[in-house]
């Protein structure tokens, strides 16, 4: 808390005297005038959800990532009801062709609209990396609060398995894990899941760290609330900023990671399709019909691209929040 | 010399006020040690006495003033009395019933007796929790009363400290200072606390907001009958709103009294020391003033001096003052103060410190 200055809000009872303070109509009817609110003051301390709308459309690259995973998440869900093409329909009589008014992105190896799979593997690829990312949130979540706003051995004890667990090279680690339980999108999700949930916890941790010596923390305790009910109100939303940005940028590494795992087959199973899988037929394809790779590749990382640009405006909008 | 046995015996009671009905508060001989643990092992090399053998009253709808400068210990004696951290030794009792004995939902209840104000109303509001939840804070935790009926109370809350309705919704960085420190004294009120320890509710705010809380709670205090701990290193302040004044040096009060006596007649060295550290509004009166400069810093409290705590940077200082520490005596207008001043030496028995000036004073130096 380095703003200590002198509020430019002053007060109104300053020169009010005795009779001022416990005067409500002179504080209503001069709130109301906003004379003394001054312009500056206004756009720095709106209501919270105000604010961050506001700063977070102040950043255009944010605003246009985010409206781009809008609409391919839109198109993975209603991807069976927007007219496209079937996506596991082969036509072997037209395999290998470029883009076209009846096929978009053209044709791959078997003749499949390429389009088609790649909305149908966006529903895939996102699926993976939502459930992923809330799954490990939903594990991190209650162990960070607890393990930071409790501290002692058990949090030494805690802090000690996610080291163990973070030593291991997220995607090899992942890889063992998808390997040993079997390909399937599920199980994919479930080793990021994995991967990603000790970082989570740490950066929660850090937070609640920080958050449990604010004074309002003690102020709540000398009310008389629970721990439980601290940590639920008080300290909860007060960790939520990075743990939202974190999540985003998450997201983003999840989808790369799902890719990656499918691109090696252990991912999804054909002829379903995703962006990995995808890739790797686009590969044994790439002396034949080399653009194959462009479609799916720039859709990956358009698609990762985005979900960090996000990141950094949520990152943005929500640093200042309640720092007034 | 009848009375060796006195270093061992707890010390008396200081001055209660006439009425001599059983205080609301009684704080005896509290203590708090920290430990200060280093290297890998955690092992304990020193302690921190922060607060070392605290004893005061307060009476029903009594204001007892607490100062002492940074690091006297105030603070700590006012979260002590919550038992916001844990004490080492003593005993508070609230209303006959001992505070150090409660555990769980005991201790949850009394807290709905006993309240605090904290010194930077910036950090000691959720910044992200809208006016109606911190307010009504206290009926969610203690009555898990429903939504609807919780911010009526908070409406009236607010309209008791000089906010409205309107301002139900709004964040705590909508507000200056002032108002925040405002919102703060409304969330100690909620559960009508028969004491509130207000730790330096002034000292965080600018010159014109803080007479503005300094009156809130004078006027909440005569229309709720709530007592107050007013903890503040501001004597002058704690003046106008204190009944009573007890200054603390060092993790031990040096003097109790009436608001008025020890503030124009103070006993104790150091009580003179930090009046006449505080600004007088009257130029005449200010260039005219004799001004104490106390020499250095406290010494720390993790090695404080023998004898009496404050013997290194006091001008009447004895050769006993390094050897034995003063216990409380009473004092002529009805308080307490502990100094040898008053029992060896040119003893001054009770009366104002003022009667010793130009007879014993040596400048240090």
């Amino acid at each position: 808390m380095t703003d200590r200055h002198p509020d430019p809000n002053a007060d109104p009872f300053v020169t009010s005297g005795n009779a001022g303070p416990l005067d409500a109509t002179t504080e209503v009817e001069r709130s109301v005038e906003g004379a003394w609110v001054p312009v500056m003051h206004q756009s720095d301390d709106m209501p919270r959800h105000v604010g961050f709308w506001k700063r977070f459309r102040r950043n255009k690259v944010a605003v246009a990532a985010a409206i781009y995973l809008i609409l391919l998440i839109l198109a993975a869900i209603f991807a069976s009801h927007i007219g496209l093409q079937d996506p596991n329909a082969q036509n072997i009589s037209e395999i290998n062709r470029r883009p076209s008014a009846a096929h978009w992105l053209g044709q791959d190896d078997l003749g499949r609209d390429v389009f088609a799979r790649i909305i149908y593997g966006a529903r895939v690829s996102l699926q993976a990396a939502f459930t992923a990312v809330a799954m490990a949130l939903l594990v991190a979540v209650p162990i960070g609060l607890f393990s930071g706003f409790v501290g002692g051995w058990i949090d030494l004890v805690l802090m000690r398995i996610s080291d163990a667990v973070q030593v291991n090279p997220g995607l090899v680690l992942a890889l063992v894990i998808t390997g040993i339980l079997g390909p399937s999108t599920t199980n994919v999700a479930v080793a990021l899941a994995f991967v990603f949930t000790p970082g989570f916890v740490r950066l929660i941790r850090g937070q609640v760290l920080s958050v449990r010596e604010e004074t309002y923390i003690e102020a709540s305790r000398s009310i008389g609330a629970k721990r439980g009910y601290i940590i639920r109100k008080r300290v909860l939303h007060n960790v939520a900023s990075p743990l939202i940005v974190q999540a985003a940028v998450t997201a983003g590494f999840a989808l790369l990671a799902e890719a990656s795992l499918s691109f090696l087959g252990l991912g999804v199973q054909p002829p379903q399709a995703t962006w990995g899988t995808m890739l790797s037929r686009a590969f044994a394809q790439v002396f034949q019909a080399g653009w194959l790779l462009w479609i799916p590749g720039s859709a990956i990382a358009l698609t990762v691209l985005a979900f960090n640009l996000v990141g950094d405006g949520l990152r943005d909008a929500l640093g200042a929040e309640g720092r007034n | 010399m009848t009375d060796v046995s006195d270093t061992t015996t707890p010390s008396e009671p200081p001055a209660t006020p006439a009425d001599g009905a059983a205080p609301l508060l009684r704080v005896r001989d509290l203590e708090k040690v920290f430990p200060i643990k280093k290297g890998l092992l955690r092992r304990t090399v020193a302690h921190v006495r922060a607060v070392d053998g605290v004893s005061f009253d307060i009476a029903r709808g009594e204001v007892l003033g607490l100062v002492g400068e940074s690091g006297s210990g105030k603070s700590t004696t006012g979260r002590l009395l919550l038992r916001l951290i844990e004490p080492t030794g003593g005993s508070i009792e609230l209303e006959g019933k001992e505070l150090r004995d409660l555990e769980g939902e005991e201790l949850r209840a009394v807290r709905c007796d006993m309240q605090m104000v904290f010194q930077d109303p910036y950090s000691s509001l959720d910044p992200l929790a809208p006016v109606a939840d911190i307010v009504g804070e206290p009926f969610q935790v203690h009555f898990n009363m429903p939504r609807k009926e919780r911010d009526e109370k908070v409406v009236k809350l607010l309209e008791q400290v000089g906010l409205s309705a309107q301002h139900l919704r709004r964040f705590p960085a909508e507000f200056s200072g002032g108002q925040r420190q405002r919102i703060a004294v409304a969330r100690a009120l909620a559960l009508e606390p028969k004491l509130i320890v207000a730790d330096e509710p002034v000292s965080a705010l600018d010159m014109s907001t803080q007479s503005q809380v300094v009156n809130l709670l004078s006027d909440l205090r005569e229309r709720l009958g709530v007592a107050l701990l007013f903890i503040a290193h501001d004597l002058s302040i704690v003046h106008h709103a204190s009944d009573r004044i007890a200054v603390m040096y060092l993790g031990g009060i040096v003097e109790v009294g009436d608001a008025d006596d020890v503030y124009s007649h103070p006993c104790h060295p150091y009580s003179e020391a930090l009046i006449s550290a505080a600004p007088v509004p009257d130029p005449v009166v200010e260039r005219s003033r004799r001004r104490i400069v106390l020499e250095g810093d406290p010494p720390s409290p993790l090695d404080p001096p023998s004898g009496c705590r404050y013997h290194p940077r006091c001008a009447y200082a004895m050769d006993i003052c390094s050897q034995v520490a003063p216990e409380p005596t009473p004092t002529l207008a009805g308080g307490e103060v502990a100094c040898h001043l008053h029992t060896s030496g040119p003893a001054l028995a009770g009366r104002p410190l003022a009667e010793l000036s130009g007879v014993t004073t040596h400048e240090p130096g």
